[in-house]
């Protein structure tokens, strides 16, 4: 983990490697950025190819093997290496089917709140005075309710389900997108060269979006590969208060929730989708951190 | 310093506004019935509800409604508990300080471990310590806290036997009338032998499953705030004066790497308000959170107006404490906003 | 803002009775499910508010605890007149009131006054605590008491005169429910006087076997045993509810005997408990259904083989195994076995797929078949977990070609969207009150006009069916009735207008130290009688 920042910057220097080769290897000198990296490409491709890899459908029920233990437990069947939920469903495939939905929710989440957030933030930057305090003060408003409680709200207005999960988690998510953008879209519009293109006549969407946006993007990137897993266990907290996926998708959340009774009974049937949780959502920080490290030297961690 | 600090509390009036606009706003649009929640398989026939929604004057046009709302607010009236018929202030004063003792004893969890954690892996950077330490971190902070709460009850209580399944205080032995609201004020005040020690033994797992978040924030940030401090010049000089390593990190480098952990402990309040919400939910915990999440549940309109309100000016002034604060330590910030 | 009610006295007094280990032998902690709304019953509908506030109060009349009886309270006996319509309640004298709670100290006994101040409340607009703490009276509306009662006189300051429009059997066993409590008029006028009537609902003060101590909300009420307790001190020294919401929580504290008696366990740990020789498991068959309504008024539920084949295609066996894990009984009829008039002749569906899968390609609608199969979002005595159910039917289902969409709703906005027909076919249930079939007949019910009700969630509208109801509530002689109501049985299953899925058993785990302790078919938890070893 100790992503040695010293030498990561002579590495970028020495030779004339293009601009990605210089990020890979200040990328890869973060050890636990590569496990993380080849962890959520595990977990990706797993998602990918679910149908592929799941013995079973992931709603199939088989009621004659309720509740089984894994394989290594007694009385474990080989016909489902982790056990059976209470309706007799395949918990691995029920978690390999789950790893597709949390990562749809997380990089949905992640594509939208970071879209809206760059068009609020560079409105915020670039157009200054009234639109701006409102912009900000709207944010300001969404961070100051307890994120938890202001995405029930949003799943009670508009009822429980996949797609208003994502909704609600992009609207608690937004104001981190839309303060970081604005604040260095703020930091890059005093510079000459945004000056320049201004009096070159570079019209304001041109300058906002392709002049200013891609030197702001570095730390965006890194927000947004956290944000995919703050989204996560966003979500899945929902589901777990039983407003998340509906039944019978195998979302991570809901299957613990549902699976809460049986917590003293049958404890693995709640432990699994936790640990699937706590994987993926490992595996992106730690991704997120070697990122940190590979574009800002000087950011390090905090 | 004055005038930007005035700036500030100015810059918090619209959004006061803007937020008791919204919760009004919000609840109404959640659908469902104060009146049809309580009634369950039962049913009520059109004429009571009518007469019910019009004593609790929901049949009023949504503005009227607002702009009584807003009428009470002035004069210090947050409503009226529907489900209860309590005042939501009272409610609220009852609940907040179960809220306040379990968070503030997640922070001070959270600080004790994660600041001298956080320091020794900076100072012993690679090393096998530094290792886990940071290892640890990143699991701390990618916890599903409501299944991390679920595990450790099922181990540490009733596996282990090691501490109480929910609740404040062991009910059977101790009885006192609260006076502070704050147990372990409360138990304490009670002269009774062993309270005190049972205010804290129900405490500790849910402050470690609350804690569990900020621990690993505050030792992240320890051990990199500390990493710069221990490369400046003063620091090298203060070793090259022969000064011995620990008086070197205590007293100096130490207090300067500080700084950016405070600054976090305060902007972590909201997260830490949110993370009480399902903590509290977990352990039975009587506080704000879970009365929040019930309130959503019953359409309890005023409790929930109330409460957000009350919450959200919280995190409010707090994060507005925070910008002054770091404005005064800071001061190249009060000019960039 | 806390509630230190107390006097100093009283204070004192417990803080006595709390010397270590005596307290312990002497304390009895229930793990209760949540807050109570309050401490006046007529203002509540939850079993949860009812528990609470029932160690403090009396009623006229009472359910023997643990039976459906009802046995004398307050009033030593009763006359009912010949023609039904007036009944004389004579007042037990010398009951006490509770002394000291919020700094209330009675000057008298209870008396006439009390009784006529705790129903006039309920019934006149004009009372001056009519309109306090909300004024919702909803079981004294529920039990028709506005429409019912003429008068209700003081005769004397032992005898109460209550007069009615009507005759009506079950009238004591309506004023045994928790709406007929009785409160103090004289805690209410110095209430009153003193400007804070709305503390009358927070801070009870009743005749009952346990005094009220103090309450905190989400965490904790305290009773201590009332001395003057008319019926004789209860057996233990302070009664305390711990409010805990989560059931595994609850059935920890109980395994490590914080608590002594939990109510509503997960039917998933009911074979733990069965093996926890500190623990006694009692259990009793529950008053209610679980049923799954089809809607006849949307296609193709109108088509009886299309509900027939859906009757065929559940596999009920599996829903009480994996459900109700033992802790139900499966349902042929809408009225559970242990009510009178259960027609134990009727045969249930029989689960068969395949003879499922004939009665769809026999009823002509197009396959495959969508529908709707709406589950409420929360648990229920009746029904530990709607949403497993409409997974497991839904996959039942999928098996002789009907696709079900999943639909559920706030309960408050679910109930009225099933009231008013929006769904093809959806869970509920009902819990009975008086233990009369008619009280679970009703259901299916329609009014004279042919119109269904609104609990009648499968707006079936059956002439035959709904002529002998009619009649069966106008007779009162019980074998007559009794053959209407068998005969309606076999109706209802020959239309199968609902799928009756389940009768839950309710199960109350104590600890073995509890002596005496009685599971009420009310789900009530009374604790006055109780002992502890």
């Amino acid at each position: 983990m100790a992503a040695d920042v010293t030498s990561a910057a002579p590495a970028a220097m020495a030779g004339p490697k293009g601009p990605l080769a210089d990020f890979w290897d200040s990328f890869s000198e973060n050890r636990g950025a590569v496990a993380g990296l080849v962890l959520l490409t595990l977990i990706a491709l797993t998602a990918i190819f679910a149908d592929f890899i799941a013995p079973h459908s992931p709603i199939d029920q088989f009621r004659e093997f309720s509740k089984l233990p894994p394989v290594w437990e007694d009385g474990g069947n080989w016909g489902f290496l982790l056990g059976t939920d209470a309706l007799g469903r395949d918990m691995l495939s029920r978690l390999i089917h789950g790893a597709r939905i949390s990562l749809f929710i997380g990089l949905t989440v992640m594509v939208v709140s970071v879209t809206i957030g760059i068009i609020l933030g560079l409105v915020a930057a670039f157009a200054g005075g009234l639109t701006d305090m409102i912009i900000m003060r709207v944010m300001d408003l969404i961070i100051a309710v307890p994120s938890l409680v202001l995405a029930i709200l949003v799943v009670a207005i508009l009822g429980p389900s996949l797609t208003n999960t994502i909704v609600a988690v992009t609207v608690v998510y937004l104001p981190r997108y839309v303060r970081l953008v604005r604040a260095s879209a703020l930091a890059e519009i005093g510079k000459d060269y945004v000056t320049a293109a201004r009096t070159v006549g570079v019209g304001t969407p041109r300058l906002m979006f392709v002049t200013v946006l891609p030197n702001c993007l570095a730390p965006l990137i890194v927000q947004a590969a956290l944000g995919v897993s703050d989204a996560i266990l966003e979500a899945a907290a929902l589901g777990f208060l039983g407003l998340g996926a509906q039944p019978p998708i195998p979302e991570w959340g809901s299957m613990l929730a549902d699976s809460r009774e049986f917590i003293r009974s049958n404890p693995w049937i709640v432990t699994l989708p936790g640990l699937a949780i706590l994987f993926t959502v490992v595996s992106i920080n730690l991704m997120g951190d070697g990122l940190r490290d590979a574009f800002d030297p000087k950011l390090k961690r905090s | 310093m004055f005038r930007y600090l005035l700036r500030r509390i100015a810059l918090t009036v619209p959004t006061f506004v803007a937020l008791m606009f919204v919760t009004f706003v919000a609840i109404r649009l959640v659908p469902g019935d104060p009146v049809e929640v309580r009634t369950g398989e039962r049913g009520i026939p059109p004429e009571r509800l009518a007469e019910f929604r019009h004593q609790l004057g929901l049949d009023q046009p949504i503005w009227k409604q607002f702009v009584d709302y807003v009428w009470g607010l002035v004069h210090g009236d947050f409503g009226t508990s529907i489900v209860t018929n309590e005042k939501v202030l009272t409610e609220f004063a009852v609940l907040f300080p179960a809220t306040i003792e379990l968070s503030l004893s997640a922070m001070l969890f959270a600080v004790l471990i994660g600041v001298p954690a956080g320091t020794i892996a900076a100072v012993k950077r690679g090393s096998p310590f530094d290792h886990t330490v940071m290892g640890a971190s990143v699991i701390g902070f990618s916890m599903p806290i409501f299944w991390w709460g679920l595990l450790l009850i099922m181990l540490v209580s009733e596996r282990w036997g090691l501490t109480p399944v929910s609740g404040r205080i062991d009910l059977i032995r101790y009885y006192f009338e609260p006076t502070t609201g704050f147990m372990l004020i409360d138990s304490l005040l009670s002269d009774q032998e062993g309270a005190f020690l049972s205010v804290v033994h129900h405490l500790v797992l849910p402050t470690i499953v609350l804690g569990t978040i900020p621990l690993a924030v505050i030792a992240r940030i320890t051990r990199s705030s500390m990493l710069e401090v221990l490369n400046e010049d003063y620091v090298r000089t203060a070793r090259a004066k022969g000064l011995s390593p620990m008086r070197v990190i205590g007293l100096h480098a130490l207090r300067n790497a500080l700084i950016p952990v405070i600054t976090s402990i305060g902007l972590q309040i909201g997260t830490l308000l949110a993370g009480a919400v399902l903590t509290e939910t977990i352990f039975s915990w009587p506080g704000v959170g879970k009365w929040l999440i019930e309130g959503i549940g019953r359409r309890d309109y005023p409790a929930l107006q109330g409460g957000i309100m009350l919450i959200s000016s919280i995190v409010i002034f707090v994060n507005l404490g925070v910008d002054v604060l770091y404005g005064a330590i800071n001061p190249r910030l009060r000019h960039g906003r | 803002m806390k509630r230190t009610f107390t006097t100093g006295a009283a204070t004192l007094l417990a803080m006595l009775a709390l010397g270590v280990t005596a307290a312990q032998a002497k304390t009895l902690v229930y793990c209760s499910e949540g807050s109570p709304e309050n401490f006046t019953p007529a203002l509540n509908t939850t079993g949860t508010s009812f528990d609470a506030a029932r160690p403090v109060y009396n009623q006229l009349v009472e359910f023997e605890r643990g039976t459906t009886k009802v046995v004398p309270g307050l009033a030593e006996k009763w006359d009912i007149s010949a023609d039904g319509k007036t009944i004389t309640f004579h007042l037990r004298k010398g009951v006490k009131w509770h002394s000291g709670v919020n700094g209330f100290k009675p000057t008298r006994d209870f008396d006439a006054d009390d009784v006529l101040f705790s129903f006039n409340r309920q019934w006149k607009t004009d009372h001056p605590y009519n309109k306090i703490s909300g004024g919702k009276y909803d079981y004294f509306a529920d039990m028709d008491m506005p429409k019912l009662l003429a008068s209700i006189e003081k005769k004397d300051a032992y005898t109460v005169v209550m007069t009615l429009t009507e005759p009506n059997a079950p009238i004591m066993a309506n004023l045994a429910m928790d709406f007929g409590t009785i409160q103090s008029a004289e805690y209410a006028e110095m209430l009153l006087k003193a400007g804070k009537p709305e503390q009358f609902d927070q801070i009870p003060v009743g005749t009952g076997p346990f005094q009220f101590v103090t309450y905190q909300k989400d965490a904790v009420i305290r009773y201590k045993a009332f001395a003057g307790y008319w019926g004789g001190k209860g057996k233990f020294e302070d009664l305390v509810y711990a409010i805990t919401p989560d059931p595994t929580a609850r059935l920890a504290k109980l395994k490590k005997g914080e608590c002594h008696v939990m109510m509503a366990p997960r039917p998933a740990d009911l074979a733990e408990i069965k093996a926890d020789p500190a623990l006694d498991l009692k259990s009793q068959p529950g008053l209610n259904i679980a049923y799954w309504a089809f809607n006849l008024t949307k296609p193709p539920m109108d088509n009886i083989k299309v509900r027939k084949a859906f009757a065929a295609a559940i596999d009920k066996a599996a829903i009480l195994k994996e459900v109700y894990q033992g802790a139900g009984q499966p349902a042929k009829n809408l009225i559970p076995p242990t009510i009178w008039s259960y027609n134990d002749k009727v045969q249930d569906f029989k689960y068969d797929p395949e003879a499922a899968k004939k009665l769809i390609a026999e009823s002509g609608v197009a396959t495959p078949i969508k529908i709707d199969l709406w589950w409420m979002p929360v648990q229920r005595p009746y029904n530990p977990n709607a949403k497993r159910i409409a997974e497991m039917m839904q996959a039942d289902l999928a098996k002789i070609g009907v696709e079900a969409e999943l639909k559920s709703y706030e309960w408050g906005e679910y109930r009225k969207r099933m009231q008013a027909g929006e769904h093809m076919t959806g869970q509920l249930g009902w819990t009975g009150d008086n233990g009369d079939p008619d009280n679970f007949f009703f259901l299916i019910g329609c009014n004279a006009e042919g119109k269904p009700a609104g609990q009648n969630l499968s707006k079936w509208c059956n002439k035959d069916f709904n002529d002998k109801l009619a009649k069966a509530r106008t007779l009162s002689d019980l074998k007559e009735r009794t053959k209407l109501y068998e005969e309606m049985q076999v109706i209802a299953k020959e239309e199968v207008p609902q799928y009756t899925i389940a009768h839950s058993v309710v199960f109350e785990p104590t600890r073995k130290e509890v002596v005496d302790y009685k599971i009420s078919p009310f789900g009530r938890h009374e604790f006055y009688g109780v002992g502890l070893k």
